[in-house]
């Protein structure tokens, strides 16, 4: 008996059974539907952290105050003081693996144009800040390092400033807008740079000066953050050590002193973010991967099932000429069509999901092929594993008790 | 100048079943030459169905040789027999035994599936042929549940024949049908018999069935009591003919 005859019988039997054939596979095509969804989900979103962080400056370092342990007392980042603008002027004058510098003296508040006003974050860094951003202007020019001597009451703002303060579309260029009642005046517009993988958006900000920053809105010599970019990115740890060296010698600290600042990569951030978003991918594979043996061992409860229900049409087959082989084999190509229909189901509609995952919830996801390929080789495997011992059983049925099986 | 289709020689079946032992058959020995129409009669649980499986190559004899066609049965593996059951023999059950839900036509195309020989065209044209033979030709595609006893039987019958076997073995065929639909089942073996040649073995328990076939062997007890050829063997035709036209109750 050729496949192709076999595959004919095991098509009308299926024929036969429609419903039952399809709420067997639906098993199979939940599990391979899953798997393909949820791998979309997290390589979707791995992805995006990767494009968005790379966005963000692949070569940037960011140089965080911390405190190091004092009386066994931990204080938060942010309420701890210790750069300042000597730790930036060291770093710019004896660090060799950084190419830009900027400090950064942030500040939240409210802007105000006309009768418009909108709560923002102003940002004092120095002129670099756009380079280690790799940020354009739309509009307008840069401040300058004049500006930044002259503690200059200019700014750049960001997309979503200009529509809030100027929502009517004239040009924000050489206006005066006001920051916690500071006038500045806007000498340039920042191309959009969307959402941050943190849920932040970029584009709600305002820079300006540190010098005007810091003078005439905080009142302070220190900074939030020191941003640098590496002169490449395979730069990024010789750059690290570098300047971890450099500011452990301004802040004098002692050998057996804890560092008082933090030194980040975001090389080191997007592995970080990977690796979770790794996890949670192996997380969501692994439920998927559950649900997928659930669907096989349902193929093998109906195919155990059908076996006992058809024990007399096995016996009428085999009295008319069919040999044990020919019997494992139906039950067998049954199964496996059974599993690969599901599959080639699962397929589509986990593509479908993926597509529409994106669409109504805009998570990114991202259709993996090997997702497609490992779950479609799984669930034909599993069609073969979980259909060959209910088809093994039928082959071994005796004729006669099968025929006089009631 | 007819040879020996059938060999039985001191065939035993016995079932073990536990402690007890059923001794089904204890020394049936007989020959068939091709072309007989042999009617096995006895009593129920005489052993008239495990004679014709053995002959069937459904089920292996305890004992004693069984030849077919020249070839000893005995010897053969699990596939042989297969093969041998779908090229030599066409098997007719008391209770149809055809595949529910699947039409006329498929169910006769059934044996030919196991034949590689047959390509899909040839499998189409034989059984659309072996459904004519028994007038079922606008029937194709009826389902089994579409079908009259007697047509499911002729339907039964035609998967019997579509591979052309040397051999029709039939259990009861017409134990579950009326005077009429029995006579025209009988009528349709002795064609196939005295016009296709075909050698018939049919198991019945009525004697009026038995009157149709060329020879009988008498079972009791798992043994041969009788074999006797039929002097004057009645055509069903005509009996079919001289039965009242149709009944008005
Ligand atoms: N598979 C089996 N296991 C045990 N005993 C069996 C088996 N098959 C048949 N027998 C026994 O063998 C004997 C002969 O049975 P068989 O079916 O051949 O009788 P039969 O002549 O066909 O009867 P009937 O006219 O009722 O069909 C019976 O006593 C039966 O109980
Ligand atoms: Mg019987």
């Amino acid at each position: 008996m050729n496949i192709l005859n076999l595959i004919r019988i095991a098509f009308k039997a299926l024929q036969r059974n429609k419903l039952r054939a399809f709420l067997t596979m639906l098993g199979v095509i939940i599990g391979v539907a899953s798997v393909i969804a949820m791998v979309a989900i997290g390589q979707g979103s791995k992805q995006s952290i990767q494009t968005q962080l790379s966005s963000m400056g692949s070569n940037m370092i960011t140089v965080l105050p911390s405190s190091n342990v004092a009386g066994g007392a931990r204080l938060g980042g942010s309420s701890v003081q210790t750069l300042t603008i000597d730790d930036v002027k060291a770093l710019q004058k004896q660090a060799a693996n950084i190419s830009f510098i900027s400090p950064a003296a942030i500040s939240s508040g409210q802007s105000i144009f006309g009768a418009f006003n909108w709560p923002t974050t102003i940002y004092g860094v120095s002129p670099s800040y756009l380079d280690i951003r790799q940020w354009e202007l739309t509009d307008g020019i840069p401040f300058s390092e004049e500006d930044v001597r002259a503690s200059a009451k200019v700014c750049l703002i960001g997309q979503t400033v200009v529509t809030n303060l100027f929502p009517n579309g004239e040009s924000p260029i050489g206006k005066i807008i006001r920051f916690n009642n500071l006038p500045f005046q806007v000498i340039g517009t920042l191309a959009a740079k969307g959402q941050s993988s943190f849920g932040q958006d970029q584009d709600d900000v305002i820079l300006a000066p540190y010098t005007t920053v810091q003078k005439r809105i905080l009142a302070t010599i220190y900074f939030r953050t020191i941003y640098a970019s590496a002169i490449n990115e395979s730069a990024s740890d010789a750059a690290t050590d570098e300047i971890t060296a450099i500011l452990r010698k301004t802040h004098r600290l002692r050998n057996s002193d804890e560092n008082d600042f933090q030194v980040r990569t975001m090389a080191e951030l997007i592995s970080a973010l990977s690796s979770t978003s790794n996890l949670l991918t192996i997380l969501l594979t692994a439920i998927a991967g559950i649900s997928l043996v659930i669907g096989g061992i349902g193929i093998m409860n109906i195919m155990y099932v059908s076996v006992t229900e058809r024990t007399r049409e096995i016996g009428l087959r085999m009295s008319i000429g069919a040999r044990g082989i020919d019997i494992l084999m139906q039950f067998l190509i049954e199964a496996i069509m059974i599993s690969i229909t599901g599959g080639l189901i699962g397929v589509a509609l986990g593509i479908t999901s993926a597509k529409l995952i994106t669409i109504f919830l805009s998570w990114p996801t991202l259709v993996s092929e090997s997702s497609i390929i490992l779950s479609f080789a799984v669930c034909a495997f599993t069609g073969v594993f979980f259909g060959y011992y209910p088809a093994q059983k039928a082959s071994r049925l005796d004729p006669i008790e099968a025929l006089r099986y009631e | 100048m007819s040879k020996k289709i059938l060999e039985l020689q001191n065939i035993k079946r016995a079932f073990i079943m536990g402690t007890e032992t059923v001794h089904a058959l204890r020394g049936v020995s007989f020959d068939v030459m091709a072309g007989e129409f042999v009617t096995i009669m006895g009593s129920s649980g005489s052993g008239k169905t495990t004679l014709l499986n053995t002959l069937g190559c459904l089920d292996k004899p305890t004992e004693g040789v069984y030849m077919l066609d020249g070839v000893n049965v005995g010897g053969l593996s699990r596939d042989e027999l297969a093969r041998l059951r779908n090229r030599k023999i066409g098997f007719v059950f008391q209770s149809y035994n055809l595949l529910p839900r699947t039409s006329a036509l498929e169910n006769v195309e059934l044996p030919l599936f196991y034949n590689s020989s047959v390509s899909y065209d040839e499998r189409k044209q034989k059984a659309i042929k072996a459904l004519e033979a028994v007038k079922l030709a606008d029937r194709l595609d009826h389902t089994p549940n579409q079908l009259s006893g007697g047509q499911q039987q002729r339907v039964a019958i035609a998967r019997a024949l579509v591979n052309e076997p040397v051999m029709i073995l039939a259990d009861e065929a017409t134990g579950n049908l009326d005077t009429r639909t029995s006579y025209e089942i009988m009528a349709l073996m002795q064609e196939l018999n005295q016009v296709q040649g075909k050698t018939i073995v049919f198991v019945t328990h009525e004697p009026d069935i038995a009157a149709f076939s060329t020879r009988t062997v008498m079972l009791r007890d798992g043994k041969v009591v009788r074999d006797t050829p039929n002097e004057n063997i009645r055509s069903a035709k005509e009996a079919l003919a001289s039965l009242p036209h149709s009944d008005d109750y």
